[in-house]
């Protein structure tokens, strides 16, 4: 199974309430993924936030002592970061200047940390157990945003550990969740790491997510590197895939799993089941409709 | 009105309301109604597996939109069986293993709508999505709107009738159902051909266009098709020996 969860606020005055949102969306597909979850929140940073700094998503499977590792990178980055901390990772805001020295001192001191995600407006939390209890325990109903996508994991093909877990974040601000398995990642992935692709997990989903990261380094635009995901990756698939300013939502050709989308004028809501979807606000007028397979469906801010 | 554990009883109608109740309790107070009992259910949300199981001639009304398997197992061999219907949307596999009775939904159907049906009616006013009628063994499911791909995908038994248009790969390993379509074939599956409409179809047509009440729908503009009889090694001449 997995649950897949996408929410895009047209509507700037529901951006405080993001979270509150999202969380009855995620709890309601806590039974099609009860081992792990990740959540992924986009928010507007201050425009007169200088010098511009980066949002890095720490997390591991090991036991990390992250204030301690909060504090070490402070020592490298410029003054100014901010830390937030939960369970299994970190949340870190740092100069873009600072990023390198902080990447090699993560290489050369944390070695079993991974980023989790980078971008401009991005934090990205993942961890085991019930995403219920996720919620909960790190109090996403109060985060605020404009853009949230996450997942709930019942793990077919590769470990349930935090870096096994979705969204997988192959590229600065991009975010993909799948309910699914591939069959061909394996040849997929002995290719990306040919070209020099390093991945975080053995997850089939993560070499999706990475490929098409690669493709759009090739200048594809995300529709076009979608098409290439959906032509050379073999298997079944609902993915649900962010930016900073799109989300869509795609298929594979026999619509092996589900996928119910609502729309109105304040949000664009994208679930693995309707029921995900029953407790938004104004959902009895919602356009509601399933994507159709192998159709790329994209919305803006 | 009295209410006990979310059972409310408005003059003859049994009120369950969804959000006091677990599924289960649902179906077990659905069980444990008489025959011609009717029943308003409230608040559903999208819930799975609503009214399943359910043998005694009841009548349901949805009011909202179910989730997976609203009406599944429902029915006796004889056809007789509780008639449900949905004011709103449903989710997948709609009256899966439906025995006997009728399902109404006055919205769309999710995909495998009426998937292993033995018997009974499926009404669909609004679209079904892909591979409605799968594996269908008896019974008859009408779409009023658009069925999607690989509807009646290996179907055995049983009508399947298409006010709207087909998706791809209609009636793909079909044994022995008919599929009749008022719209488009956007592509026949695997062993599915046009078959020539005979008096018997048009009577049986007619029949579930009363039934259902889709009345759009007019036999003699519609395309039947059956199976090839290529693909499955069953011959109508070797009936005798099965």
């Amino acid at each position: 199974m997995c649950g897949v969860v996408g929410l895009l606020l047209r509507d700037p005055s529901l951006q405080p309430r993001l979270g509150e949102l999202l969380v009855p969306m995620i709890e309601a597909l806590d039974e099609r993924g009860p081992d792990s979850s990740g959540i992924a929140v986009y928010a507007d940073r201050p425009a007169t936030e200088l010098p511009p700094t980066l949002r890095l998503s720490l997390g591991a499977d090991e036991a990390v002592d992250w204030m301690a590792l909060g504090c070490s990178l402070l020592e490298v980055a410029a003054s100014g970061a901010e830390i937030h901390r939960f369970g299994a990772g970190l949340v870190l805001d740092v100069p873009e200047a600072s990023l390198a020295t902080v990447q090699e001192r993560l290489a050369a001191e944390w070695p079993q940390v991974r980023v989790l995600g980078t971008g401009w407006n991005l934090r990205v939390l993942k961890d085991t157990g019930r995403p219920t209890d996720t919620c909960a325990r790190y109090g996403i109903a109060s985060w605020d945003g404009y853009l949230a996508v996450a997942h709930t994991r019942m793990a077919t093909e590769s470990a349930v550990t935090v870096l096994h877990s979705h969204p997988f974040v192959p590229a600065r601000d991009l975010c993909v969740v799948h309910n699914g398995s591939f069959s061909n990642y394996a040849t997929v992935r002995r290719y990306l790491l040919d070209a020099g692709v390093r991945f975080d997990s053995d997850n089939d989903s993560e070499v999706a997510a990475r490929y098409l990261a690669n493709r759009l380094q090739f200048g594809d635009d995300l529709e076009e590197a979608t098409r290439w995901v959906m032509k050379e990756m073999d298997g079944f698939f609902t993915l649900v895939i962010t930016s900073a300013d799109e989300m869509s939502v795609v298929r594979d050709a026999f619509a092996c799993k589900p996928a119910v989308v609502a729309e109105t004028s304040a949000y664009v809501a994208v679930a693995s089941e309707y029921r995900a979807l029953a407790e938004l606000p104004g959902i009895t007028d919602a356009t509601v409709f399933e994507p159709r397979p192998e159709e790329v469906y994209t919305w803006s801010r | 009105m009295e209410s006990l554990n979310g059972t409310e009883t408005l003059d003859c109608t049994v009120v369950l309301d969804c959000d006091d109740l677990g599924t289960r309790a649902v179906n077990r107070a659905l069980r444990a109604l008489p025959g011609g009992s009717s029943v308003s259910m409230r608040t559903p949300r999208g819930r799975h597996n609503l009214a399943v199981g359910l043998a005694d001639d009841i009548t349901i009304t949805v009011e909202g939109n179910a989730g997976y398997f609203l009406g599944g197992l429902c029915g006796a061999k004889d056809g007789s069986g509780p008639d449900i219907e949905v004011n709103g949307f449903v989710g997948w596999s709609v009256g899966e293993n439906l025995m006997g009775g009728t399902i109404r939904v006055r919205g769309s159907a999710s995909q495998s709508a009426g998937a292993s049906a033995r018997g009974g009616r499926i009404f669909i006013e609004g679209d079904a999505s892909l591979r409605a009628g799968i594996s269908l063994k008896g019974g008859s499911l009408a779409i009023a709107g658009d069925a999607g791909a690989m509807t009646g995908f290996m179907a055995q038994a049983g009508t399947i009738l298409i006010g709207g248009n087909a998706g791809h790969a209609l009636g793909d390993s079909l044994y022995e159902a008919a599929i009749y379509v008022q719209g488009s074939i956007a592509s026949l599956g695997a062993d599915a051909v046009i078959d020539d409409m005979t008096d018997d179809d048009v009577l049986v047509v007619k029949r579930m266009v009363e039934e259902s009440g889709f009345d759009h729908i007019e036999p003699e503009r519609l395309t039947k098709v059956a199976s090839g009889r290529q693909l499955y090694h069953f011959s109508t001449h070797n009936h005798g020996s099965y």
